[in-house]
């Protein structure tokens, strides 16, 4: 008799096997996560939501005094509230899809040990969070553009505006990839998970995000930009700011290294979801 | 309505034995260097036998099972049978090591109730968030909510954040949302002993209405006979990672009270057993172990008799057999210790007989393992063998056990492991 069956269990999945149509239909699960995320994050909290629009501004405000009037570091003429408050949305972003993704095995053990579902849901979930968080910090930085730009500084928002949907894209992209990557990692080896803070914060420095790409020496310059986020970032800029120059080379460099990473994390994400239980 | 809702071929899963995840990448790079040049592994736990390092497990060793649609089929056996691996492979948790496994429409598993509440979230929030982890859409959870508040029994904390609730609450709430999924099969771990005694009725009450009447393929693993009896209508035993007996729930019961009789042995062979050291046994080495009868039960007012065979290459007047005897479930009952004993010759096999009044302990199965010592002339003691197999034996209440009034079941949970002697009532 030929039977139909919905669910088969096998030993091994495929390499490059993601199963589409689960996820969609856990999609509602994936915005409950992001919900969650959301509403558990400033629970009991005093300012509550502000904290969303407080962090960005502080940090902004930090970089400001130290890199800014104490360094003195060159903006390329932007004023460097702005400048550092554009930097550091998008690094943000870069920043919470990297960390949190990473964490999607060793903090949800308890849950994965119990219970099947599309075990992608979790990093996904990770880098809509971040994305609406990054969603604020953008428009409070347009606001602050307009409020310059309307008192004369040096603000240039150039056509290359059009691609800043694809620049954002990829950050997720390369975000996820590394996050996942270090996630399926961390399952057998702890160390990577101590690093991971850590690491994106040396990271931070290795990318234009405190210094215009202007500042970088010629000799230092293709080490730096080899690296994925440095390009991303000076487009990014460039396209609202009018700060530096568009970089074709770099970012076509750098789409590739996104794509690989992200190629690769899915590889290995996959090889470990089934049975990290068994290692973790 | 023969038609396969679940069919499982060639089941198995092997685990590694040993430590493996857990270490750190520069341990897992300085063994691997270690094993490369020869030299032993510096990670390796001091003590840690290491023959056994990287040895395979098998958890289960070849499952075949068909299970028909509406069916409620209990899984029973004794810890490490394999059920709880064969319950994780079957709601996709991990991964089998070979063989597959066939199922026909939606699955829910629960493994255990009330996976991914958050505390800070309130009832209603997290019955969306469970209901979704659990595979409901939003808006199946939309039609079900008010059937889900009203059957936990917290409509009037529902807004409150669960953090703040009892733990019965939570459970409660927990358990009303895993049995309003509108699943075609349903995999359960032992989910029943929640909340009070009427709320496990009406839980029970659920499941029955999903086999009988709404015909929902049902695969339940349990300690508790009775729920078995009373929710299932096959049960297979397993055992070692294998099925010993599939079908009649009440055969299955008795086939499982049967084996677990069968660790109540009369003799062990311990020659080849574990130590916890190279050094244990070398010199003094214990090869058998036997209780005076076939089957180690006995009554409270018996002496427990037992007689070692070992062997020592050197002589020894001062030994002592320390006994730490534990309650089944791993709780310590009890310590003791015998005369000093010795060996007349060298490298010969040497029968020594012991026994012991175990008259205090309560009814129930015990185990014990074997150390005998040396003590020397300070009182210090010096443990020359140790073999790891725990020795099990069962006392069982004789009638006119202490002369006692009442004839009282021993309440393990609130009385101990000791029965103290009775207090006479007798002028001073």
């Amino acid at each position: 008799m030929e039977e139909k069956w919905t669910t088969v269990i096998k030993p091994k999945a495929g390499w490059f096997e993601i199963n589409w149509r689960e996820l969609s239909q856990y999609r509602d699960l994936i915005f409950l996560f992001v919900r969650r995320d959301f509403s558990v994050q400033y629970k009991q909290t005093v300012l509550g939501p502000l904290w969303f629009i407080l962090k960005p501004l502080m940090t902004t405000f930090m970089f400001t005094m130290v890199f800014g009037q104490i360094a003195g570091m060159e903006t390329d003429g932007v004023p460097q509230f702005a400048f550092y408050l554009c930097s550091t949305a998008l690094w943000q972003y870069f920043a919470s899809c990297v960390t949190k993704t990473s964490h999607t095995f060793l903090h949800n053990a308890g849950i994965f040990g119990k219970v099947y579902f599309p075990r992608l849901i979790m990093p996904i979930a990770a880098v809509l969070y971040a994305l609406v968080n990054f969603a604020v910090v953008f428009a409070m930085s347009i606001i602050i553009n307009l409020y310059y730009w309307m008192r004369g500084g040096m603000i240039r928002p150039q056509m290359q505006l059009l691609w800043v949907p694809l620049l954002v894209l990829q950050t997720a992209a390369l975000g996820l990839g590394v996050g996942i990557i270090v996630s399926s990692l961390t399952t057998k080896y702890r160390d990577l998970n101590v690093l991971v803070s850590f690491g994106v914060q040396l990271w931070m420095y290795g990318t234009p995000v405190v210094y215009a790409s202007s500042q970088i020496p010629e000799r230092l310059r293709v080490l730096i930009m080899l690296n994925p986020m440095a390009p991303i970032l000076c487009n990014f800029r460039y396209a609202l700011l009018g700060s530096g120059g568009f970089e074709t080379f770099y970012w076509g460099i750098s789409m590739i290294t996104t794509i690989v990473l992200l190629g690769f994390g899915i590889l290995l994400f996959n090889r470990v979801e089934k049975t990290f239980m068994d290692t973790v | 309505m023969d038609e396969l809702a679940i069919k499982i071929e060639g089941l198995k899963k092997q685990y590694r034995l040993g430590t493996i995840g857990g270490q750190t990448l520069s341990a897992e790079l300085q063994s691997w260097w270690a094993r490369v040049r020869g030299k032993e592994d510096p990670n390796l736990k001091i003590g840690e036998d290491q023959t056994r390092l990287g040895e395979k497990f098998w958890a289960l060793k070849g499952i075949d099972l068909e299970i028909k649609k509406g069916e409620a089929v209990g899984i029973i056996g004794p810890n490490g049978a394999g059920k709880s691996t064969l319950l994780k492979i079957l709601s996709r948790v991990t991964a089998p090591t070979e063989g597959t496994v066939k199922m026909k429409g939606r699955i829910s598993s629960m493994l255990e109730v009330g996976t991914g509440f958050h505390p800070e979230l309130t009832g209603r929030e997290n019955i969306y968030m469970n209901g979704a982890i659990l595979g409901m859409s939003k808006r199946e959870v939309d039609e079900k909510i008010e059937e889900i508040i009203d059957f936990s029994e917290c409509r009037q904390f529902i807004d409150t954040p669960v953090k703040r609730y009892s733990s019965g609450m939570y459970v409660k709430l927990a358990f009303a949302v895993a049995a309003h999924l509108d699943a075609e099969i349903l995999i359960m771990d032992e989910v029943l002993a929640v909340g009070d005694l009427k709320f496990q009725k009406k839980c029970l009450g659920k499941m029955e209405d999903a086999s009988g009447k709404q015909g929902k393929t049902i695969l339940y693993v349990s300690h508790n006979m009775n729920t078995i009896r009373q929710l299932c209508t096959r049960c297979a035993v397993l055992r070692q990672g294998k099925i010993v007996f599939d079908g009649d729930v009440e055969r299955a019961i008795g086939i499982y009270a049967e084996q677990e009789k069968g660790d109540l042995r009369g003799e062990y062979e311990l020659a080849e057993a574990k130590r916890p050291s190279p050094d244990h046994g070398r010199v003094l080495r214990i090869t058998k172990m036997e209780f005076d009868r076939d089957s180690a039960v006995y009554g409270t007012d018996e002496r427990i008799r037992f007689r070692l065979q070992w062997k020592a290459s050197r002589m020894f007047d001062q030994l002592s057999l320390n006994l730490s005897v534990y309650y089944e479930d791993g709780s310590i009952a009890g310590m003791t210790q015998s005369e000093t004993f010795g060996n007349g010759k060298i490298n010969e096999i040497i029968c020594t007989e012991f026994s012991f009044d175990a008259g205090n302990l309560a009814e129930g199965i015990y185990y014990f393992e074997l150390d005998v010592a040396e003590v020397n002339e300070y009182g210090a003691h010096f443990s020359y063998d140790h073999p790891r197999q725990k020795i099990y034996f069962e006392l069982k209440k004789t009638c006119n056990f202490n002369q006692n009034v009442y004839d009282l079941t021993w309440q393990r949970r609130y009385w101990g492991n000791v029965h103290l002697n009775t207090i006479k009532v007798e002028p001073w």
